[in-house]
């Protein structure tokens, strides 16, 4: 608690995709186009925090996910994990740091080996890295079962993926990422495809598990209802770079950008009482192989001034740790 | 204003499967007056795909309507011979699915997608007619006309989702059914097709059901929700009611497990296990294996649907012995 080392900090960070050019497109021919995926994006993590990564599709968030725990090797920029340049290490170097830091994916009965039982694909971390016999990893994997719900442990054990119900293969993916005892958790959309009473499940369970394996939580999700009860922080993403972060009371009571209050202000709230009276803003969202000029949001921005189309506004304190990312803040 | 435009009465539906009968929909009623929106409310599994289907009667085989009646306008559409369902499928009643790029032909442009529908049910129609009026209803989209001659591809998500509603909306139907119309779209988008909609009930004087398990959704756009589970309704009241005054265990449960931006919630309510199969329906009420308030009777007696404020009806046992001001 008292060290200041951030668990994770991320500085800089750029990913760049290349689109093969189409050779049948007269307009193009000739280049290839880059995606600007995630466009210089900086943020840290304290031990035991919960920050959201909020956005539309396309934001850059599950791609600075991926990064985080180099799924991925960034363009540019350097990802530190208690103080280590992840970028910077070799394969087997990475390859050890690995249990430290786990990803539970959206689709849970994608992210499971449909012939490997819920049992064995939770063990297989623990067979992989060789740890204790293998009657030692099937008590340890029963007792993970027993602290995600997955009750009766020695029924489920043997059973596989198209045999138990979305909401347990979703618990199956969290006991997996458990098995190695990691620090980190990033969770992409875990609870996107559950149904509305198993989300709240899942939810409650990500929480209990955070405090009793003192967890760090790196939480991306489009839905800012689910991140407002989730998180201690949230950082607001459009096309590849942050435009807003701060805590989760800052951002949601006192958002600054002008994109982070049309957000807010588009989410259906689950009471008639409160339906939405503000305009929208206008269009969709940009292509990211050609943002717009200067801030990314201008052409949508109900604010935009000329000044808006020059120059990439840089995320500035608004006070307290909240920073923004808008000229006119 | 208040005359009912489709009147659901006492609706089954079976799918015979190998090991017995599914019965997905089970004695279900529902009213919605024109004009109005009426939200079907409930998770996967609930059978709220299923009655949206069975209104159009596009239930697919071997599933059938087992019982019951879909009264539009007075025409029962359960036992309408197959080619006046025809006239009325598209023509007075309009469907508006949950995937836009899965139901659009990604080899027909956006105009032909219009055409093949104005060809159905006006063979006679011309060419610049038919551009006439494919221009217009792009228009009410907030769509350029020009856009007519992409491919589904060429548009994002949200305006293929227009598309959708603008091929149901072309013949000018009274009935629109959407079926959780906005899954696939991003926040802002989505905040755009409900104004959207809005907008054209208006215009049009549209009666929309609307099928979803996003409650956000359904309290920015339904007059009256009618709550299912395991293929029957457990409560049917106005929006207002259903968020603030919901009687069934059920719609209680679900409403407090969905996060809220506007309140700071320390907890979610959980609601533990899943609802029953419905090959072998529990005898009793359905969600008495997960209900918080389940007494002896609910295992044994299925709870009837009951009107117990004016224009607020629910199935459950509880019910008049909690609210006190209902006590009898």
């Amino acid at each position: 608690m008292a060290n200041d080392t951030p668990l994770l900090e991320v500085t800089d960070l750029v990913k760049e995709f290349t689109v093969r050019k189409n050779p049948f497109d007269k307009v193009l021919a000739g280049q290839d186009l880059k995606v600007h995926a995630v466009d210089g994006v900086s943020f840290s993590l304290k031990k035991g925090e919960v920050l959201g990564l909020a956005g539309e599709s396309g934001s850059g968030k599950s791609t600075t996910g991926r990064l985080a725990l180099r799924l991925l090797d960034p363009t540019d920029g350097s990802v530190k994990f208690e103080g280590t340049d992840l970028t910077t290490l070799k394969a087997e170097e990475m390859r050890l740091l690995r249990p430290r830091m786990q990803m539970v994916f959206q689709d849970p009965l994608s992210s499971l080996s449909p012939r490997m039982t819920i049992g064995a694909a939770i063990r297989h971390g623990l067979d992989i890295h060789n740890l204790g016999d293998k009657k030692d990893r099937d008590d340890k994997v029963k007792t993970l079962m027993e602290s995600v719900g997955l009750t009766p442990a020695d029924f489920l054990f043997k059973k596989y993926p198209h045999q138990i119900s979305g909401g347990q293969a979703q618990r199956v993916v969290i006991a997996r990422a458990l098995a190695l005892n990691p620090d980190f958790i990033v969770a992409d959309e875990p609870i996107a495809m559950a149904d509305v009473s198993v989300r709240a499940l899942i939810m409650e369970l990500l929480k209990k598990l955070k405090d009793d394996h003192d967890l760090t939580y790196l939480f991306i999700t489009h839905d800012l209802a689910t991140a407002k009860y989730l998180c201690d922080r949230v950082a607001v993403m459009y096309l590849g770079r942050i435009v807003e972060i701060g805590t989760k009371d800052e951002v949601f009571r006192h958002p600054h950008h002008p994109y982070t209050k049309a957000l807010l202000n588009a989410v259906p709230v689950p009471d008639p009482a409160r339906r939405r009276t503000h305009e929208l803003p206008r269009g969709e969202i940009p292509s990211a192989v050609f943002p717009p000029s200067g801030c990314h949001f201008h052409p949508r921005c109900p604010f935009a001034v000329p000044a808006c189309q020059e120059a990439r506004p840089p995320l500035r304190d608004v006070g307290g740790g909240h920073r923004s990312a808008c000229i006119l803040n | 204003m208040n005359d009912v435009l489709l009147r659901i009465e006492d609706l089954s539906i079976d799918y015979p499967i190998a090991i017995g009968t599914v019965h997905a929909v089970r004695g279900v009623s529902l009213e919605v007056p024109t004009g109005q929106t009426l939200g079907i409310v409930g998770e996967s599994g609930s059978g709220k795909s299923t009655l949206g289907l069975s209104i159009l009667r596009l239930v697919r085989a071997p599933g059938k309507i087992s019982g019951g009646r879909v009264l539009f306008e007075g025409l029962d559409l359960a036992s309408l011979p197959e080619h006046e369902m025809r006239r009325v499928r598209g023509k007075d009643i309009a469907m508006v699915f949950q995937n836009p790029l899965t139901s659009l032909n990604p080899l027909m442009r956006i105009d032909q997608h219009f055409f093949e529908v104005l060809k159905a049910h006006k063979p006679d129609i011309k060419r610049p007619e038919a551009l006439t009026l494919i221009g217009g209803i792009l228009t009410d989209l907030g769509i350029e006309e020009g856009r007519m001659r992409a491919y589904p591809h060429q548009l994002s998500g949200g305006m293929r989702q227009r598309i959708m509603i603008g091929l149901g909306l072309i013949l000018r139907p009274k009935l629109v059914i959407c079926d959780e119309p906005t899954t696939a779209l991003d926040v802002i988008v989505e905040a755009g097709f409900i104004d959207l909609l809005k907008r054209l009930q208006k215009d049009f004087n549209l009666t929309i059901v609307v099928i979803t398990h996003n409650l956000g959704l359904v309290a920015e756009l339904a007059d009256r929700i009618a709550v299912l589970y395991a293929g029957q309704v457990v409560e049917d009241a106005t929006a207002q009611d259903i968020f603030h005054e919901p009687l069934h265990p059920y719609t209680q449960g679900l409403i407090s497990c969905v996060p809220n931006i506007d309140l700071d919630q320390e907890k979610l309510t959980t609601m533990e296990g899943s609802p029953p199969g419905l090959v072998d329906p529990p005898v009793g009420c359905a969600f008495a294996p997960r209900c918080p308030k389940v007494m002896g009777r609910c295992r044994v007696q299925e709870p009837e649907l009951i009107e117990h404020r004016p224009g607020h009806k629910a199935a459950c046992w509880r019910i008049g012995q909690e609210a006190p001001h209902h006590g009898e």
